[in-house]
């Protein structure tokens, strides 16, 4: 990191700490980072992550101070224990299991904001690639945590998604039963969840710290996509954004407390109510909403193989995605087609979660009842055909479209600096 | 890298000579340090086993750490169970659990065996004769693990088109024999391992 600051040490002690550990020094560098001025709103969601990793992890260790894993018990020492025993249980877990929900949705904005602002883009492609490793870790985290309380969904959920694994040739089978410990979901797999499910968090807190520290040596992108040019583009990290980020942080506790208080079992399934039971399977099987989008590709696919290669693939496109995007401008805003493909790429992606929540037979539209064209395998008015379509626009939009309109699409003038963004768009368009 | 400079042969006169080397290097690296250590394929060697060594050991370290994750030893002797058939009546179905899985024992009617061999000149996924899914002579005793071949939800009887299972889980149907016919499952629905030890009773596994 580059030395930003005016920092003296000023006490006998930071004279002694500075030459031994700059951790005060750290700290003040921080602080006076020098950050865009114009950073807007869709930019206090890298702060709200940070609050709901400390949430989870803080109310993580007092849940594990209750919860007991083993087959026999996980399901009491939560559903009695801790919601109905323990002091304030409710509460804690209530924040723990809507706090899984209220991260994802952070995360899945904070991705779309560096989609439309080209946040990946050079120099930033590492700092992107290591968001990726954690939204990752963060799926394995809520997928294992999930499993923990043994109802109905946490058992079947297990046993599908460990299954998936089973579809690679050669090595699928070992590998499930490696992460089984057994013939089946049974007690070996809780324990070894909670294991991981408490390590985990604390992996993701180590890359949150590499992914902070690559954010600040080509320092934060804006929504011009226009690197800073001079410190007139830039304020002090704080105070302007420790109160921005501390505003929106307030209004996503709003939202959160929302839901804990009033609607706490609104993002939950009723099944996960009944205990596990390994001789039958619930009648509709949904994994938590946050995972649907990938469900549904999975679904789309009549192929169990491909099926789960086209999930994995979906993951590896935002991998990829420095690499697909050829256009030289940062930010949407200057993209006026780019802007569009990407808003119906957002919308795809909620249909493709809202059709994981659907069965794959039903009727997108009951009004018209069946078509009666029945392609490969299904009807045409189904989910799994909507699935399809969505599908093949999501893969579609990092392979075709975001390369090509990348080198064709002209953009709009884009300005000189942050700060003078307006003359200079006049400027050149006068040129 | 080092180790790509020297070739097998020129290793192993390196080696004899940095042996033979070796005191005089010792002698005079006092008075000429660096010398000592500047043969290069000698170097090279040592490199080689000091990394294979490290590389032997990580592995064996790894290997433990890795296969306590499998089955233990009380998970598999779970492994074999016996049956009375004759708790099951003609057109009933039975769910056990075996190895902490469902395990179907399915007492099959006349017209169920008929369905069933019919299929076998079907166009099938995944071939096989009804004959070989059950023992001979036994042909009204189905037993199979009740778990869907696609992602392991135990499929129910009695629904599907094909007079068999159906998987509430993506759809997949399978027939009298449990063989499947539709959805995304890509296998019949496996028979487990079992012998019968005289005409009412069966051993699985
Ligand atoms: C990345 C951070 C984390 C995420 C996304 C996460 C997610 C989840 C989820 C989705 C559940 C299921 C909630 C339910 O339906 O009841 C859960 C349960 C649980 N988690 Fe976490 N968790 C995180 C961190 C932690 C940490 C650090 C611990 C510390 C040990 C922990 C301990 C537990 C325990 C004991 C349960 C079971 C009790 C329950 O079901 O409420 N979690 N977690
Ligand atoms: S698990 Fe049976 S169809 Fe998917």
């Amino acid at each position: 990191m580059t030395a930003h600051t005016t920092y003296e040490p000023k006490t006998a002690i930071e004279r002694w700490l500075d030459t031994r550990l700059p951790i005060v020094r750290l700290g003040a560098e921080v602080l006076e980072f020098p950050t865009p001025k114009n950073l807007n709103y869709w930019w206090t969601f890298g702060g709200i992550l940070s609050f709901c990793l400390a949430t989870q992890i803080v109310t993580g260790i007092v849940l594990a101070m209750h919860y007991q894993a083993g087959g026999a018990s996980a399901f009491l020492s939560v559903e009695q224990g801790i919601m109905r025993d323990v002091n304030y249980g409710w509460l804690i877990r209530g924040i723990h299991a809507n706090g899984a929900s209220m991260f994802f949705i952070a995360v899945y904005i904070h991705m779309f904001r560096g989609m439309y602002y080209g946040s990946y883009k050079a120099p930033r492609e590492l700092l992107w690639l290591l968001g990726c490793v954690i939204y990752l870790l963060m799926m394995a985290t809520a997928f294992m945590g999930y499993v923990l309380p043994w109802g109905q969904m946490s058992f079947w959920g297990a046993k599908v998604i460990t299954n998936l694994l089973g579809a690679f040739p050669i090595i699928g089978k070992p590998i499930t039963t490696l992460l089984w410990g057994g013939f089946a979901v049974d007690d070996p797999t809780l324990n070894r969840f909670f294991s991981l499910h408490y390590l985990l968090p604390f992996l993701i807190a180590a890359v949150v710290a590499l992914h902070i520290w690559a954010l600040h040596v080509p320092g934060n992108n804006n929504p011009t996509g226009v690197e800073v040019k001079s410190k007139a583009d830039t304020v002090p990290f704080h105070p302007y954004y420790t109160v921005k980020d501390g505003f929106a942080i307030g209004v996503f506790l709003i939202l959160f407390a929302v839901f804990i208080f009033y609607e706490p079992d609104a993002l939950g399934h009723a099944d996960n109510f009944i205990a596990a039971n390994p001789l039958v399977t619930p009648a509709h099987i949904v994994p938590e909403w946050y995972f649907l989008p990938f469900y549904a590709i999975l679904r789309a696919i009549p192929d169990k193989l491909s099926g789960v290669i086209a999930m994995f693939g979906a993951i590896a496109m935002l991998f990829a995605l420095p690499w697909l995007n050829t256009s030289k401008v940062k930010s949407m805003r200057y993209r006026p087609t780019s802007k569009v493909y990407f808003l119906v790429f957002v919308v795809v992606c909620l249909i493709l979660g809202w059709c994981g929540a659907q069965l794959p037979d039903d009727a997108v539209i009951p009004a018209l009842g069946k078509t009666g064209i029945n392609l490969i395998d299904s009807d045409l008015n189904s989910y799994v055909w909507l699935s399809r379509i969505a599908t093949a626009y999501y893969f579609a939009y990092f392979l075709l479209i975001t390369p090509i309109l990348g080198l064709r699409e002209t953009p709009l003038p884009v300005p000189d600096s942050i700060s003078k963004p307006v003359l200079a768009g006049e400027a050149a368009k006068k040129d | 890298m080092g180790a790509s400079r020297a070739s097998p042969v020129s290793l192993k006169a390196g080696r004899i000579e940095g042996e033979l080397k070796v005191a005089e290097s010792l002698a005079d690296s006092a008075s000429n340090p660096g010398h000592a250590g500047d043969d290069p394929s000698r170097r090279d060697f040592i490199h080689i086993v000091a990394a294979a060594a490290a590389v032997g050991g990580a592995a064996a370290v790894a290997w433990p750490l890795i296969d306590q994750m499998n089955p233990a030893a009380d998970t598999l002797a779970l492994a074999s169970v016996e049956f009375d058939l004759s708790k099951v009546e003609l057109g009933q179905e039975v769910t056990i659990a075996w190895r902490k899985q469902p395990l179907f024992i399915r007492h099959r009617t006349p017209k169920e065996i008929a369905e069933a061999v019919a299929g076998d000149h079907a166009d099938l996924k995944d071939p096989q004769t009804d004959a070989e899914r059950v023992k001979a002579g036994h042909a009204e005793w189905l037993i199979l693990l009740g778990s869907c071949t696609h992602l392991g939800c135990v499929p129910l009887f009695g629904q599907g088109e094909y007079g068999g299972w159906f998987c509430p889980c993506h759809g997949s149907v399978y027939d009298t024999s449990g063989r499947i016919r539709k959805g995304p499952a890509p296998l019949n629905l496996a028979v487990p391992e079992y012998a019968f030890l005289n005409d009412k009773t069966v051993k699985i596994g």
